[in-house]
């Protein structure tokens, strides 16, 4: 079933504030085989708040994630993340164009500390691939 | 200063047990990056990594190159699959060129590859410092 073309645009609440722990980037940067040595979380760290508000997106458009495969990610860094950060993610869809049966979907997510300042700024382009196969 | 110089080259292996763990570092636990039947269910060819743990592997290469530097800006598209087997693992390789350097900001190209495939397109990292 395609994805609903009104919304584009479409801004979703603000994700629950997340509070940024070493044990968290210590966790993220292990997972990539490294380890961590205090100091700033990695690049794509970010992901973890964008990931929380397209959950959140796709949950709300009852779009099934194992249905998801993700198309580009982009990121603008503001500042970099350290621990003891309190972030929030706003999700809004900027674009949804349909091909071969796929919804292609762009979202920007802005994220913020609790100062309200940007951190960072980031995009994804997600692929629904169609129910047909 | 403008150069243009190639960057050591990184490989990583890639299993389904980092894949696990990946998963519950960045809460992204979409099946199609455990479950052999769920992906296939999607027109997969099998279990395929995170496009963001690609992308991490990318990111740490950068640091690797560029130690105490920050990042401006990272993107990529995700244009192949890295399917990942049940036993043992698949290699990346991670390759890096400096693009440009001027006014603190350095640009790098990469080229992310699997089995002699690009996996990522056009990724490109900027780092300042």
């Amino acid at each position: 079933m395609p994805v609903d073309q009104s919304l584009v645009g479409r801004v979703f609440p603000p994700t629950r504030p997340y509070a940024v722990t070493e044990e968290a980037v210590r966790t993220f940067v292990a997972a990539t085989g490294d380890e961590y040595a205090g100091g700033p979380a990695p690049a794509t760290f970010p992901i973890v708040l964008a990931f929380d508000a397209m959950n959140a997106f796709l949950a709300a458009e009852a779009i099934e994630l194992h249905r998801i495969v993700h198309g580009e990610q982009r990121f603008a860094y503001e500042r970099p993340i350290v621990p003891g950060d309190v972030l929030t993610a706003t999700l809004t869809v900027s674009s949804l164009r349909q091909i071969a049966g796929n919804d292609i979907i762009g979202t920007t997510s802005e994220i913020t500390d609790d100062s309200g300042a940007l951190v960072c700024s980031t995009s994804a382009t997600l692929v629904h691939r169609g129910a047909a196969s | 200063m403008t150069q243009a110089s190639s960057l050591p080259t990184r490989t990583f292996t890639i299993t389904r047990a980092d894949l696990v763990r990946y998963a519950a570092a960045s809460g992204d636990h979409n099946p199609i990056h455990q479950d052999e039947d769920v992906a296939r269910s999607v027109g997969l060819p099998g279990v395929i990594a995170h496009g963001m743990y690609t992308m991490a592997l990318a990111a740490r290469a950068v640091s690797e190159w560029f130690p105490g530097t920050e990042t401006v800006s990272f993107g990529c598209k995700f244009t192949n699959p890295v399917v990942v087997p049940a036993e043992g693992g698949v290699d990346i390789e991670v390759a890096g060129e400096v693009k440009d350097s001027a006014e603190g900001l350095t640009t790098v190209a990469l080229t992310v590859t699997c089995e002699g495939q690009k996996v990522l397109g056009m990724p490109k990292a900027v780092v300042r410092g």
